[in-house]
């Protein structure tokens, strides 16, 4: 059968190669800083977030109630309306459970995993979901539609993010 | 719009950490597809490329610094980026040139260089996420496809095993690709036993970080017939891009991946593609991803596609040949790359020049597609011979 997939170059390297020194490598390490603004809408979830609830909007055209607020209803392409509390509770829609830092760096033994969910919040329309993490819970009981709740950080301790939120338990 | 030919393709090998600078590769798979068709760069009227993040380079504005070893020094040169979409875009974004009667020809590279982040690829994309509504909580890529492929599992009852069956099925047609990263089979065992990284994600059903390059050369009908009596004919382009906010999509159907396939299926005169697509090359960095991009892409019927996948059906020798290039598992996932080596693939195979990896039965249509950003682009090629 002919071949005539060309190929050429792609030189592997091998660790030896890199480690002894053969390898002209130049190491640099760059630290970007930022301070991100809020925006009109999130600014008001994380006012809001600081005391303790959760506030969506709603879209006027599409009915929709949107988490996270936002001020246009992407569908429809229009402002959005009012501003409307949802609930702290909601289902988990699907879940992991990750042994791996955002690094790639490995959890060390003993260290729990990490248990990102998505949660779709009850008072927002179906499917409405945030990413957030699951406590209190034994990872192998975790299931897809379990209820679960907000356990939220002290009032003082709270700071307008979205991890005045510490993770949902199941109810 | 004018018909628009692939008259040349070309890789370098993928590696998981190559000598070569970005440049380097570019220039190595753009001189191959050169080559293969018998074209130099003074025949060449524009050039269309893609790299995917900067970060991985350290260089902002990469496409600038890629320039010259894409050929495209003093030309008409653009840089297409879609994150993992990109190489399948990039063929997209060269066809317009074409398509358009503006150029005649037109090299389309991709390259990436994933190992010069340090320490490891994976880290840079923290900076995907929603910088205050997600960041804080400290998420990880794994993350997401976690979180998708364990919704697609539910929705329809299917198992790690019947997802560790993509890694078997790849991995195995990789080893016959000149350019693999790969010399090993894996088995089912291997991948179930594999390490957890983020449930249900187990290391083998994850496509490497690599290092590498591709390009095709596409030209219109009337100088097409003149480098080649083969040429092979891009018949439907399409692409597609959903919401970012993607916890308010139900993760267990690619609704991008259904409108990028329809569009391209509507261009090309498809109406059945499970019937009438002899070979797909659904973008694969993840097991999964092969099966829930066939769903999308119209080539399996929702929910059945482990079935078909049990039954041979999507084998190099079975009715739809799903990656018979070895996909990102099997072959390597230097990701922009990644996309345009399915569309090489293609040209090979319905050439008849995949050698070892040839589908029989002289395949006549064949569909690539890539994926990416928030896990919400998808870019789709038909091409037909």
């Amino acid at each position: 059968m002919e071949d005539k997939t060309v190929i050429s170059g792609g030189t592997a390297l091998t660790d030896e190669e890199i480690n002894s020194g053969k390898i002209f490598l130049t190491e640099d390490s760059l630290n970007c800083a930022y301070a991100w603004d809020a925006g009109v809408a999130i600014k008001h979830y994380l006012a809001e977030l600081k005391k303790g609830k959760i506030i969506g909007k709603e879209c006027k055209k599409c009915n929709r109630i949107m988490l996270p607020p936002r001020m246009f209803c992407e569908l429809c392409f229009i402002p959005s309306g009012n501003w409307i509390y949802v609930k702290d509770t909601g289902i988990v829609n699907t879940f992991s459970i990750c042994y791996v830092h955002w690094d790639a760096s490995r959890i060390k033994p003993g260290e729990k995993p990490h248990l990102p969910a998505v949660i779709e919040i009850d008072g927002a329309s179906p499917g409405m979901g945030i990413m957030h993490i699951l406590g209190e819970v034994d990872p192998e009981k975790i299931k897809i539609g379990m209820k679960v709740k907000a356990v939220w950080k002290p009032e003082k301790d709270r700071t307008g993010s979205i991890t005045d939120i510490k993770y949902f338990k199941p109810l | 719009m004018r018909k628009v030919a692939i008259v040349g393709a070309g890789l370098t090998k993928f590696v998981r950490r190559a000598l070569e600078t970005p440049k380097e590769l570019s220039f190595e798979a753009a001189k191959t597809a050169l080559d293969s068709c018998g074209l130099n760069l003074d025949q060449i009227d524009c050039v269309a490329h893609g790299t995917a993040p900067d970060a991985f380079d350290g260089l902002h504005q990469n496409g600038e610094y890629m320039v010259d070893g894409c050929g495209g020094w003093n030309k008409p040169t653009m840089r297409v980026f879609v994150g993992g979409g990109t190489g399948v875009h990039a063929i997209i974004h060269g066809w317009h040139h074409v398509a358009s009667g503006l150029f005649d020809t037109c090299l389309v590279v991709c390259e990436e260089k994933m190992s010069s982040a340090m320490p490891h690829a994976q880290g840079f994309f923290l900076t995907i996420f929603d910088a205050i509504t997600e960041r804080a909580l400290q998420p990880n890529l794994l993350w997401i496809f976690a979180l998708e492929m364990n919704r697609y599992m539910q929705r329809y009852g299917y198992t790690k095993e019947d997802m560790a069956l993509v890694a078997v099925n790849n991995k195995k047609n990789g080893l016959k690709h000149p350019a693999s990263q790969f010399s090993q089979e894996v088995t089912v065992e291997d991948v179930l036993n594999s390490e957890m990284m983020a449930y249900p994600v187990s290391r083998l059903d994850v496509s490497p970080v690599s290092d590498g390059g591709a390009a095709v050369i596409l030209a219109s009908e009337r100088v097409a017939r003149r480098i080649t009596d083969k040429p092979v004919w891009i018949e439907g382009v399409g692409w597609s891009l959903d919401t970012a906010y993607w916890a308010t999509r139900d993760l267990y159907y690619p609704r991008y991946t259904d409108t990028a396939a329809r569009m391209a299926y509507e261009m090309a005169g498809i109406r059945e593609p499970a019937k009438q697509i002899n070979i797909a090359e659904p973008y694969d960095p993840f097991g999964y991803k092969a099966l829930h991009h066939m769903e999308g892409l119209q080539l399996s019927p929702r929910g059945k596609t482990v079935e078909l996948l049990r039954d041979g059906y999507f084998a190099k020798d079975g009715n739809l040949p799903m990656c018979p290039s070895g996909g990102l598992l099997g072959v390597g996932n230097p990701i922009a790359a990644a996309g345009t080596m399915k569309v090489c693939e293609l040209f090979w195979q319905l050439r008849g020049e995949a050698g070892e990896r040839q589908v029989p039965g002289n395949p006549r249509l064949g569909v690539a597609q890539s994926w990416g950003d928030l896990m919400q682009v998808s870019s789709v090629v038909v091409t037909g011979i």
